[in-house]
């Protein structure tokens, strides 16, 4: 008896206090303040790229989009994330199978080392290149007289773009595979599959979505770098120009209308990114539920 | 070596491509900065650190790097704190806008934030006749890294605070503590770790950051020259030796910084007994 009077006493003070949330007011205010903030600093910058864009005209937008100098940057990005991307997720791959799937010492130390790109500065990444392949550089002077041009020329912008890629796709799917385990690889190699057999039948559907969100971060980076690749290209106007670096030079020379028109393409390709981002971490969720469901049944 | 790892195929072949890949793109690369380094001598590192230009561009960096992370600790856990507990329109959309920092090209945030706060600019020409410059000083530099690094603490601090049992609270509250209370003493204790690895990593790419802060940091040497923009123009006077002297010390001043910070992760955890994501 007193026992129940206790709770109900308990669940009035509790009600009365509400000390497990704020009142409204408050709650009003701490989401006011933070969409205020987050308007004035993500979203006009988003809004205000493609107001700039088509402030003198549609017919101004479209020259400077099909200007031959765009249309040059365009390919040398899709090129550069041709290259960069697929190297990358050969290396995510492997890096997270052995990661992942094997006990061996130094593991942590790996880890670490694929994680170094992202604490590095672009333009130290760019500068290790002209270090290397300078003419000063480390082969600067065997490139010079095999007439090979690395630095200021295509192959840095790759390089430079595949170092600052790499952790991408390994660090989505080293964690994701190491939660797996290794039951279900152990089984099909037990059944008699090939390892390879295995790695496409078993592990792929399961890292699939990983992989996917890993690729799709991993892409936007490589399309989008600017301080590595501004440090190796030698910014040769329809030779050397990834898209951000004609974004540079147009803004520079007070084309702001045109430089404006550049950038809204890389924000249609930050916008897409976030669209298909969102759209695999709900297919992941789903999958997660319906592993967890198969695995109660 | 455990027995699964004799089961399943393929540990020589992927963790030897891994090391290769892996020492081809990033080890010896990064190692002929450092070579470098050694080859230009004491002597020669202390006139170089010694002009007062290449000094005041590396506090510069540093110090709106830090600044630029501690705005975004207090942003990032409010916007983290109204996205997991309370409900109002359009959340799933700022929800996913949260990563558009990570996914829209620095240089397209640079000259978009330099327009804006521009004194003609649409924030800008409020804010100009009030005396309050952005663009083209070390504000507008400040402004582009907490652009740059919301996304680190936000998505770092979410899941920790998603996960959390709101049981904790409603005993706390049970015995008599009121809202400051558990906030203070339960709440931010158990998000300090996560907190801490948000301001590490916004911290690190605040330093290095070249393409969103170029465009609005207006460039005067001796206020507002970043440092990897003294590295660029180093480069570009085709003066390897100095150029390699201020990075190395901010990869150094950075990496300790970084261990610091782990140091200090590490006492965190062990005092609420849990571990940063």
């Amino acid at each position: 008896m007193s026992l129940t009077t206790n709770s109900n006493a308990l669940a009035e003070k509790l009600q009365s206090r509400d000390a497990t949330r704020e009142p409204a007011w408050v709650r009003n205010l701490l989401i006011t303040i933070a969409l205020i903030f987050f308007l004035s600093c993500l979203i006009l910058p988003l809004i205000l790229v493609f107001v700039e864009a088509f402030k003198q005209g549609v017919a101004v937008y479209f020259q400077a989009l099909i200007n031959p100098d765009t249309l040059s940057a365009v390919k040398l990005t899709l090129l550069t994330a041709a290259i960069a991307v697929p190297l990358n997720v050969v290396f995510g791959v492997a890096a997270a199978w052995s990661v992942a799937k094997f006990n061996f010492r130094g593991k942590s130390i790996l880890t670490t080392i694929i994680d170094i790109p992202f604490s590095v500065s672009p333009v130290i990444a760019g500068m290790m290149l002209v270090l290397i392949f300078g003419t000063q550089g480390w082969m600067g002077s065997w490139l010079m007289d095999h007439d090979i041009k690395v630095l200021y020329a295509v192959p840095a912008i790759v390089l430079a773009t595949i170092f600052i890629t790499v952790p991408f796709v390994a660090r989505e799917l080293i964690p994701l595979m190491e939660a797996q385990g290794t039951e279900e690889e152990e089984a099909a190699i037990v059944l008699g599959a090939s390892g390879w057999q295995t790695f496409c039948k078993v592990t792929l559907p399961n890292i699939k979505w990983g992989l996917i969100y890993g690729v799709i971060l991993c892409n936007a980076r490589a399309m989008g770098e600017f301080g590595a690749v501004s440090v190796v290209s030698g910014h040769i106007r329809g030779e050397t120009n990834t898209l951000p670096l004609h974004v540079e030079i147009l803004y520079n020379e007070y084309t702001f209308s045109a430089a404006f028109a550049v950038s809204s393409l890389l924000a249609l390709l930050a916008i897409v990114t976030l669209i298909l981002k969102t759209w695999v971490e709900i297919r992941q969720e789903k999958q997660n539920k319906r592993n967890e469901e198969s695995q109660v049944s | 070596m455990s027995q699964r790892s004799r089961v399943l195929p393929g540990f020589g072949l992927s963790l030897g491509f891994t090391l290769a890949y892996l020492s081809l793109i990033v080890l010896i690369p990064l190692s002929a900065v450092f070579i470098k380094s050694l080859g230009i001598g004491w002597d020669g590192l202390w006139e170089i650190l010694s002009s007062e230009r290449i000094l005041k561009s590396l506090q510069l960096s540093f110090s709106a790097a830090l600044i630029a992370a501690l705005v975004n600790v207090v942003f990032g856990l409010l916007l983290a704190w109204c996205l997991v507990r309370y409900s109002f329109p359009g959340k799933r959309i700022i929800d996913a806008l949260v990563d558009l920092p990570f996914a829209l090209p620095t240089a397209v945030a640079g000259i978009a934030l330099t327009s804006l706060y521009a004194p003609t600019g649409w924030i800008g020409q409020y804010l100009e006749p009030i005396g309050i410059k952005v663009a083209y000083t070390p504000i507008g530099i400040t402004l582009a890294l907490i652009f740059i690094g919301l996304p680190f603490v936000v998505r770092t601090v979410q899941p920790v605070l998603s996960d959390m049992e709101t049981e904790l609270e409603e005993a706390a509250s049970a015995l008599g503590a009121n809202r400051f209370q558990i906030i203070t003493k339960i709440i931010l204790p158990i998000l300090f770790p996560a907190l801490l690895t948000g301001f590490a990593l916004a911290f690190a790419r605040g330093v290095g950051e070249y393409g969103s802060v170029i465009f609005i940091a207006g460039n005067q040497p001796y206020e507002t020259e970043i440092a990897p923009l003294m590295i660029i123009s180093r480069l570009e006077e085709y003066d390897y030796a100095g150029a390699t002297t201020i990075a190395v010390v901010m990869l150094l001043i950075s990496f300790a910084i970084l261990f610091l910070i782990n140091l200090l992760q590490a006492w965190a955890s062990r005092r609420t007994g849990r571990t940063a994501p």
